[in-house]
């Protein structure tokens, strides 16, 4: 129990002091998942949308593939991920082994797949019958779209918020392709899990409520714009 | 009046089986069409079909001659229609936000679309719900969204699928008022689906019968009542008596039919031998407490009244004269010849009344 107490205190101590490196960590964690989820979003979305509203020959294994995809396990992305950036790997000569893209590009692969799983079930949840109306509406391609995106903007809010959830809480994948390296690619989880390793527990826990803390903060403001959408 | 929409040779397919199968089809300028038949038997098809929001296997679609999605894409030709389906189908957002939506996408200005906004939000009485989200709107009220926002694009063609199906009667008949004076303000054609005859003799000029995917029937509503096509046509228009029988004899102007041992008198020709069927609309069988002798009826049947079922204003007697005949009578016919199932009754109808449906 003392452990724990101590936790708090520690974490307390650390949110007062603003300490220098935790700040910097936790920006590059924000900055880092951040970009993965905008990116993933802007991607996952198209997917989902185009996979939900056409029809074409191994439409089904696709979807598998994505539905497998929203469960990634984050160590066998960062190994793929190691593997291909590796120096000597396929894209060793772009130099991004142990950098911070490195990391974008782990989480990527790992939010993509949820945004774009949960997207495809919530353009394919619209009825036919509306899609339907918005055509006879005289919308073109765009448009249409637009309408639909909006439409099924709960729960492709809801798919964000999964996705960004994957990508900041993964430490496997970071930890393989960033190495966390202090004051470069060192990250929220990435650091809990050094500070735990070295029996740091104090720090640890503090880094972990610090974590949550982040999570809770960024996922009320996506759910206050959901719940007053949907009002 | 030209053409404004024609439709050659449809044919759809779902699943490998077809659900539509339309071999011409037109639509005159200001006309109001009603495509009637049961549910499934492609009504709705046929409107996607022209709306060309499905994908025909072949055919083509033209609207003022030219073919829809030949030339330019099908979503320009669709700005010069409108659509309500059953289901009022809004958008989750405000009801104005609805209404202005397809002008939007016409790229109409801000100030000539708050115009048409609100006048159709007046002209559907729903002007005091213009900024309430459309979700949280009643059944009636979304209809009456889903029709303003079809009014406010001032369609040259207007398709209603089911428009009412879904709203209780005393909604259904103040949105269909409403409907209708807004139609008298507006020049387009209309094509509307419904399984409701009613619907479709009070608001039609033209009236097409459906079965099966195919158009079964077209005429002027009273032409279609008077003259079903088939057995089919007059079991959907609510004849409830349908008859076969053998012609017995010929005489000049009319023949017998036997039916299950009884006669019956038809006016018109037909070759002794031949199997017919036939129809008889139920305001034309009159009931009487004996036979009517000095009426020019030539079928006269003395039978049993098997069921009275009250049929909202007025009592559907179903009477077993050898063969069954189904008559309406007023409650207060009932109350003065004193009729109860099981009873002793007497049928009597005119040959001109009979309608000979197909001849064998």
């Amino acid at each position: 129990m003392d452990l724990m107490a101590n936790g708090f205190a520690e974490a307390l101590r650390l949110f007062a002091s603003a300490d220098r490196e935790i700040v910097d960590i936790t920006i590059l964690s924000l900055k880092v998942s951040g970009g993965a989820t905008l990116i993933s979003a802007v991607f996952g979305v198209a997917a989902g949308a185009a996979l939900a509203l056409n029809s074409f020959p191994g439409k089904r294994v696709i979807v598998g593939i994505v539905n497998t995809g929203m469960g990634l396990p984050p160590v066998v992305v960062g190994l793929w991920v190691t593997l291909f950036i590796w120096r000597s790997g396929p894209a060793g000569q772009l130099g991004l082994l142990y950098t911070p893209t490195a990391i974008v590009v782990a989480q990527v692969i790992i939010a993509l797949p949820i945004i774009t799983g949960i997207s495809l079930a919530a353009i394919q949840n619209i009825p036919e019958k509306l899609r339907f109306q918005i055509l006879a509406l005289g919308a073109g391609r765009v448009r249409y779209l637009m309408l639909l995106v909006r439409e099924a903007r709960l729960p492709l809010l809801a798919g964000i918020m999964a996705g960004f959830g994957g990508a900041l809480s993964e430490v496997g994948a970071s930890i393989m392709v960033g190495g966390n390296i202090r004051g470069y690619t060192r990250v929220l989880t990435t650091a809990t899990v050094m500070e735990t390793g070295r029996g740091n527990f104090e720090t640890a826990i503090a880094l972990g409520l610090i974590l949550l803390t982040v999570a809770f903060v960024i996922n009320y403001g996506l759910t206050a714009i959901q719940q007053r959408i949907r009002s | 009046m030209g053409r404004i929409l024609e439709a050659h040779g449809l044919r759809a397919d779902r699943r490998a089986m077809p659900v539509l199968r339309v071999g011409e089809f037109y639509l005159d300028e200001g006309e109001f069409l009603s495509l009637v038949g049961p549910n499934g038997s492609g009504k709705t098809t046929l409107i996607l079909a022209l709306l060309r929001l499905i994908p025909l296997r072949e055919g083509t679609v033209l609207f003022r001659g030219k073919e829809i999605g030949r030339i330019s894409p099908a979503h320009r030709y669709r700005r010069s229609f409108a659509a309500v389906f059953q289901d009022a189908l809004l958008l989750n957002t405000t009801v104005y936000e609805n209404v202005a939506e397809g002008l939007r996408i016409r790229r109409t200005g801000r100030r000539e679309t708050d115009l048409a906004v609100m006048k159709n939000l007046e002209r559907f009485g729903i002007s005091h719900l213009k900024s309430r989200n459309a979700a949280r709107l009643s059944g009636g009220e979304s209809q009456r969204v889903s029709l303003a926002r079809a009014f406010a694009l001032s369609p040259e063609i207007l398709f209603l699928d089911e428009p009412f199906a879904a709203l209780d009667a005393p909604t259904k008949e103040t949105v269909i008022r409403d409907f209708e004076t807004a139609l008298k303000e507006s020049p387009a054609a209309v094509i509307m689906a419904t399984h409701d005859m009613g619907e479709a003799l009070r608001l039609s000029r033209r009236v097409a019968v459906m079965r099966e995917g195919s158009i079964l029937q077209t005429g002027v509503p009273e032409e279609l009542m008077r003259r079903p096509a088939d057995e089919f046509a007059a079991a959907f228009f609510g004849y409830e008596t349908i008859l076969s029988g053998i012609v017995s004899g010929t005489f000049d102007g009319s023949f017998t039919v036997s039916v299950n041992g009884r006669t019956v008198e038809i006016a018109g020709e037909a070759g002794a031998g031949s199997l017919v069927t036939f129809s008889i609309s139920p305001e034309n069988i009159m009931l009487s407490g004996g036979p009517v002798g000095t009426v020019s009826a030539r079928n006269t049947f003395q039978g049993r009244i098997e069921r009275i079922i009250l049929a909202g204003f007025y009592y559907r007697v179903r009477v077993d004269c050898g063969f069954p005949l189904v008559s309406y009578i007023t409650g207060h016919s009932m109350e003065l010849m004193k009729l109860r199932e099981g009873g002793e009754i007497y049928a009597t109808f005119k040959s001109t009344a009979v309608h000979v449906l197909q001849v064998r």
